[in-house]
């Protein structure tokens, strides 16, 4: 049976955060987008109406909604702010998920219920200098000495870890019979000895969220903290990005909604050559292409939210939501640039914003490349 | 402190009013709770939160207010009554009546209630429910304090205050600037559907279509005009000011 009705839960979700998303969120956009200031408080509100833990159930301190509510809430605030939207993304779907996922009881208890009740903030460090698009080739080393691991290495570009309780870090433990490494994960608390965090970027987009390097040296955490199975960290993160994938791929629809929805205000108001823009057919058209492609990936994201929360595979299916979505947006966010003509490369317009945090959505959580190689290994290739 | 709350949903104020059949359209309109009523769920909660009891909104409107009526409890709210029998749908007369016997079987010390909907903007239903019930009603409150038994209320009288004491029971309408509303949270909604939600008909609540039966009549149904560009007057100030006078005479004919 197919249905495309959301629930009545799902339907509030969209319309509070809806509401949140344009009184406190969309006010500061443009201020965060300007300074690079990571919006806290925004993340503290957040916390307490529960967002952050949607997936979650409610004795790790979470919401129990499911993966479509959630992504429901990242194309909302995504919409008010691509920023906002990114490190609320990370820190649910990269910072706590792992740990629901892979984690003990007592990790659970320990680490996810600070994480999904909002209380903090959690980080994925996995992309290093020499290992990007090339996850496996992690030099980032972790070796057992007694109850505790020592872990040394270094970590870019990770989310939110400037205000992060813990970071998720993967590290090579060894090799296995055919020569190749063995990657773990492990659950290490920020404030550890031997973690230092700057966050000293200039990026192009998403500004006010937090992007920092780690850099760890004789790290020491107990043995408790390795995540999950000791020798499937590389499969363990592979998964996890299949989720983070679905939520980056909305993130990537809220932005576009925004940059369609700021097109064609503007296209219905602006008069040159005697009429609006609107009723010159070339516009006409950009708008009908923009309105074709958020559909067609919202509809691609919800269907890879629905898969994750029927325990089927969505390896594939997310791969296509985040590659179509993100290029998507940053296609239709450029078009609305166009559409605002001179106007649209102010700052004081948005559109130009939406088209810097656009470029995000096809590099981060697996470039497009990557996206593609994926969904070629899922076709057999 | 058992608090009744008397909500319904309305038209979203931002959505455009279109016309069919001279009734207003209901394609594709989006439904919130009326926003007066959202301050006076905010601050049932409130008080609830504060001396503790029980908070029930009631409500008498079609199926579709199940949405308003979630959201509320959602945001905090207990329990919750709908009379969505068409039967005993009708003018502000029927829904006090109505509304009325369904306080009747409830206990209750404060009845909050907004003070106008925004969509048919009659803000008369408090007002005849409270001399149903024959007890006080305190209109537009900006702030509510209650002590024991008794309640003070601060009420906006076109811009100015003014502070009213009250015995419990008491209804109280509310006005902008009572409270700022929470947004529902998300354990909030999630256990928001497990929450009771009572669907009565004129049968359960004991009244008979004919004695709560309209006592006015819509004739028509209309748009105001649309607004018409202003005019700027040019040349001399003062005689500007003598050809204001005598448009406003003349064309307008307000003077
Ligand atoms: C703002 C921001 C936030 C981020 N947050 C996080 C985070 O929280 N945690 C984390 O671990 N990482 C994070 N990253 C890192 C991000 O995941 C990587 O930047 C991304 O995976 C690409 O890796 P790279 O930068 O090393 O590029 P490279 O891997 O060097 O890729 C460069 C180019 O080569 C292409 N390429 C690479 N390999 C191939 C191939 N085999 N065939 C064809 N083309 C190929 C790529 O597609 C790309 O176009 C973040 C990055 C940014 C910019
Ligand atoms: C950094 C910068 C520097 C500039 N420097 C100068 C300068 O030195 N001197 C100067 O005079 N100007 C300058 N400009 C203005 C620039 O030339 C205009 O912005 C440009 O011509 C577009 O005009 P517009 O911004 O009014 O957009 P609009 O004309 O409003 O166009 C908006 C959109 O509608 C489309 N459109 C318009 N008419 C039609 C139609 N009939 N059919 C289909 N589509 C249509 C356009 O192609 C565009 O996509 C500058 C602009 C910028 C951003």
């Amino acid at each position: 049976m197919v249905n495309f009705e959301l629930t009545k839960e799902q339907k509030m979700i969209k319309d509070m955060v809806r509401k949140f998303a344009e009184s406190e969120v969309a006010p500061i956009a443009e201020h965060i987008d300007k300074t690079a200031e990571f919006p806290m408080d925004t993340f503290k509100k957040m916390g307490e109406l529960g967002l952050l833990g949607i997936p979650f159930p409610e004795k790790y301190g979470g919401s129990g909604g499911d993966t479509l509510s959630y992504i429901i809430v990242v194309e909302e605030i995504g919409r008010a702010c691509g920023s906002t939207g990114l490190s609320y993304a990370a820190a649910v779907s990269l910072g706590a998920s792992p740990i629901y996922y892979y984690g003990t009881e007592e990790q659970k208890q320990t680490y996810l219920i600070p994480l999904a009740s909002g209380k903090a903030l959690g980080s994925f460090g996995l992309t290093e200098p020499n290992a990007g698009s090339d996850a496996g080739s992690t030099r980032t080393k972790a070796v057992l000495d007694g109850d505790h691991y020592t872990i040394n290495g270094e970590k870019i570009f990770i989310t939110n870890a400037g205000y992060s309780k813990t970071i998720i870090v993967t590290a090579v433990t060894g090799k296995n019979e055919r020569g190749r490494n063995i990657i773990s994960a492990f659950i290490v608390p920020s404030d550890t000895l031997g973690v230092k965090i700057t966050s000293n970027y200039e990026k192009m987009g998403v500004r006010g969220s937090n992007t920092s390097s780690i850099y760890l040296e004789n790290v020491r955490v107990p043995k408790e903290n390795i995540l999950g199975d000791p020798k499937k960290g590389f499969k363990q993160f592979l998964y996890t990005l299949d989720g983070g994938r679905i939520s980056i791929a909305a993130l990537s629809v809220g932005i576009a909604q925004a940059a369609f929805e700021a097109a064609i205000n503007y296209a219905k108001e602006r008069v040159q050559f005697g009429h609006t823009l609107s009723s010159y057919q070339s516009i006409q058209f950009k708008l009908a292409d923009m309105a074709m492609q958020i559909e067609l990936a919202r509809n691609m994201v919800y269907k890879a939210a629905w898969l994750k929360d029927n325990g089927r595979p969505f390896t594939l299916e997310s791969a296509i939501a985040k590659l179509y979505a993100s290029e998507a947006a940053f296609y239709i966010s450029n078009q609305a640039i166009q559409i605002h003509g001179g106007n649209g490369y102010m700052r004081e317009y948005h559109v130009e914003r939406y088209l810097r945090d656009a470029k995000l959505m096809e590099i981060g959580e697996g470039t497009s490349e990557i996206q593609r190689m994926v969904i070629a290994r899922q076709l057999g290739l | 402190m058992n608090i009744l709350v008397l909500l319904k949903q309305t038209f979203d104020t931002e959505e455009k009013i279109v016309l069919e059949n001279g009734k207003v359209s209901e394609e594709g309109v989006e439904f919130v709770i009326n926003p007066y009523d959202e301050y006076a769920v905010e601050e049932a909660i409130k008080i609830k939160e504060e001396l503790g009891g029980e908070v029930t909104t009631i409500s008498l409107g079609p199926d579709r207010f199940e949405s308003a009526i979630r959201t509320a409890l959602a945001m905090g709210v207990d329990k919750a009554i709908l009379v969505d029998d068409p039967d005993v749908f009708g003018d502000e007369y029927t829904a006090a009546k109505v509304l009325t016997e369904v306080i009747k079987d409830q206990t209750y010390d404060l009845i909050l209630a907004g003070y106008v909907a925004v969509d048919d903007a009659s803000g008369q239903v408090p007002q005849r429910i409270a001399d149903m019930l024959n007890i006080p009603i305190i209109s537009t409150a900006v702030k509510i304090e209650i002590d024991g038994s008794n309640i003070t209320v601060h009420r906006d009288v076109e811009g100015d205050t003014e502070i009213l004491e009250a015995p419990l029971p008491v209804i109280i309408t509310s006005q902008q600037g009572l409270n700022d509303p929470r947004y529902p949270s998300l354990p909030g909604i999630m256990k928001a559907k497990k929450k009771p939600l009572d669907r009565l008909s004129a049968d359960d609540i004991g009244v008979s279509p004919d004695e709560v039966k309209a006592k006015t009549e819509v004739i028509e149904t209309f748009l105001p005009p649309k607004k018409e560009a202003g005019r700027i007057l040019s040349g001399e100030i003062s005689d500007q000011g003598r050809e204001l006078v005598q448009l406003l005479r003349s064309e307008a004919k307000v003077i």
